[in-house]
């Protein structure tokens, strides 16, 4: 990868930075691995966020739980990607599927200690006053635990989304990474167009997704700007 | 007067605790009766307040809140019709004032219209600002969510209110007048409330009846106030209740309770002969000058030499006057603060009804 590296730097002199006439000829490559990127980040972290979310419901509640999801989840975290999808191929193939599973295993971690972390950040005094006014259990998590914990949620769905948006890009190894296929291909053919393509739209789609996280967060809790609250991120 | 509440033999033991946190308790609250529970920390005061609703279990006892014991209801629904507040209010921060204060009447399906009015007649009640209303917690002072927080707990009009230190988190001034804003309330609403405080003080001001506990939930004595102070059961309550019994109680007695003293009174028409011979009478070396039982003032034997009538000297003002409805530590204050050494007790129109002494005053507290 280093010597790719090299060479491609080495051509520079000879070479335009982007060839507009590439990206006009490839557009619909482009507009396909774009969608590709996208179903893959969104569908890495809603996965993840399903299977965490009860799991920091339940750890909130009963602390005996976090142990053994802490551990799952680190361990699952651990793994190398690569050597996930090396895995993974005997059984899912080349598909979008053998993407998705490292990307969700690792969303979960981060997804679980959010939420968590967001949970147990509820002021007891809240809680005390809540259940001595009469809210049921159900009415307490939905109505006010789960509200107040949304920007420590949703910062845990920030740092999820835009490790996910990297991280697809590994999976140009098998053909299903998304902007990453070009950077591949740039890289293999000592092509500079296709890699800038490649690495400004992964980046470019990394700013978007956060922003529009951060726009959701003001006008999901607009009292959070009267309270100062700060998210917290593991 | 009806039993509101009535706890019986409640007992409460914590898991793993060795000894229970409320041994065996009992007493009574009358409707519209404010009870104040103090005593000292691990006396099961807040575990008490909190079994009435049940946010602790109790495990053993009954409580019967206006006819039925509350361990055979359902706790959220028992909760929804008794009043809360907490120390540090709990004021649920990503909803608005009114939102907050909407809150049990949400939970117990009141139509708009009627949640509406109701919060409107509450924003009333405690002279809140309308302008707050649209206004997160974060951004309201300390005393502003105190105020909001019992008038939260108050919305859907509960008979019962239980209160855990609620002034206890702001500065001794707000507390002050967030006590007698409270008072002013309790006045005109006459719930029956359950008032927790380690602040004897509070108590003193708060209460009809204080219940002074023990550690374990041990009820050392149930009485007003002024009984509590007058008359302690033993030697725990008097250490509780603290040094300075007789001035605290100075303060629960007012001067009304007394037989008020006449004085030396004199009309400006009288002889200085007669004015003299009040003087002499009185043991004072003074005399009040009232003319048609308006006060005039006092002239001092001084004063008087060398004229014929009283009406020659003009009366020197008394500094200050207490009425009936002043306290008699108010009445001691003008005591000691006054040339003459009396306080006079006036009506509110200035007319003289006569005098308290020092004497009088302590004759009251040792009695």
């Amino acid at each position: 990868m280093t010597g790719a590296a090299l060479a491609v730097l080495g051509q520079t002199d000879t070479q335009p930075l982007i060839q507009w006439s590439w990206i006009t000829d490839n557009f619909d490559e482009i507009a396909s691995r774009a969608v590709q990127h996208v179903w893959l980040t969104v569908v890495s972290v809603a996965v993840a966020l399903v299977i965490a979310f009860p799991f920091a419901v339940l750890a909130n509640r009963y602390r005996w739980v976090i142990p053994p999801v802490t551990w799952v989840s680190s361990i699952l975290y651990t793994i190398p990607a690569l050597a996930v999808i090396a895995l993974l191929i005997p059984i899912t193939g080349l598909s979008l599927t053998t993407v998705a599973i490292p990307l969700i295993s690792y969303n979960i971690l981060i997804l679980f200690r959010n939420t968590l972390a967001g949970l147990d950040g509820v002021d007891a005094d809240v809680k005390e006053a809540a259940i001595g006014m009469g809210l049921s259990r159900r009415q307490l998590l939905w109505r006010v635990e789960i509200p107040l914990a949304m920007p420590v949620i949703i910062a845990g769905l920030r740092i999820a989304t835009v490790s996910s948006i990297g991280l697809v890009t590994i999976a140009a190894l098998i053909g299903r990474g998304g902007f990453g296929q070009f950077i591949i291909q740039g890289l293999n053919e000592f092509f500079w167009t296709p890699l800038v393509v490649g690495v400004v739209l992964s980046v470019a789609f990394a700013l978007l997704a956060d922003l529009l996280l951060v726009l959701f967060q003001r006008l999901a809790t607009p009292w959070a700007r009267a309270a100062g609250v700060r998210a917290v991120a593991t | 007067m009806t039993t509101m509440i009535s706890l019986e033999e409640v007992e409460k033991r914590f898991d793993g605790a060795a000894a229970p946190a409320v041994g065996s308790l009992s007493f009574e609250i009358a409707e519209g009766e404010l009870v104040a529970l103090v005593g000292p920390s691990g006396c099961g005061k807040t575990t008490t307040l909190k079994m009435i609703n049940r946010l602790i279990e109790p495990t053993g006892g009954r409580i019967v809140l206006d006819g039925e014991n509350v361990l055979d209801q359902d706790p959220v629904a028992l909760r929804r019709g008794i009043g809360y507040v907490i120390q540090h209010v709990g004021l649920l921060p990503h909803r608005t004032i009114r939102e907050n204060m909407a809150t049990v009447p949400r939970l117990l399906d009141w139509e708009d219209a009627r949640v509406a009015s109701r919060i409107d007649e509450l924003t009333e009640i405690f002279d809140l600002a309308p302008d707050l209303l649209d206004r997160y917690p974060a951004e309201l002072s300390g005393g502003q969510r105190q105020r909001v927080g019992v008038a939260r707990a108050l919305a859907a009009d509960p008979p019962v209110m239980l209160m855990d230190e609620p002034f206890a988190a702001v500065d001794p001034i707000v507390r002050g007048r967030l006590q007698e804003e409270f008072l002013g309330i309790q006045a005109r609403l006459q719930k029956t409330i359950v008032f927790v405080t380690h602040d004897i003080d509070e108590a003193i001001k708060m209460s009809d009846r204080i219940a002074i506990l023990n550690v374990g939930g041990v009820l050392e004595q149930y009485a007003p106030a002024e009984e509590i102070l007058r008359a302690p059961t033993n030697d725990f309550v008097r250490e509780f209740v603290g040094a300075e019994r007789g001035l605290k109680r100075l303060a629960l007695i007012k001067v009304g309770d007394l037989e008020i003293e006449d004085g030396p009174v004199v009309a400006p028409t009288a002889t200085v002969e007669e004015a003299r011979r009040a003087i002499d009478a009185s043991g004072f070396d003074w005399v009040s000058v009232v003319a048609d039982g308006e006060l005039l003032g006092w002239v001092d034997r001084d004063a008087l030499a060398g004229r014929t009538t009283v009406s020659e000297v003009t009366p020197r003002r008394f500094s200050a006057y207490v009425t009936a409805r002043d306290s008699l530590r108010q009445a001691l204050d003008s005591i000691v603060t006054s040339r003459t050494g009396v306080a006079v007790v006036a009506t509110e129109g200035q007319h003289y009804r006569g005098i308290l002494t020092l004497e009088r005053i302590s004759r009251e507290i040792i009695s």
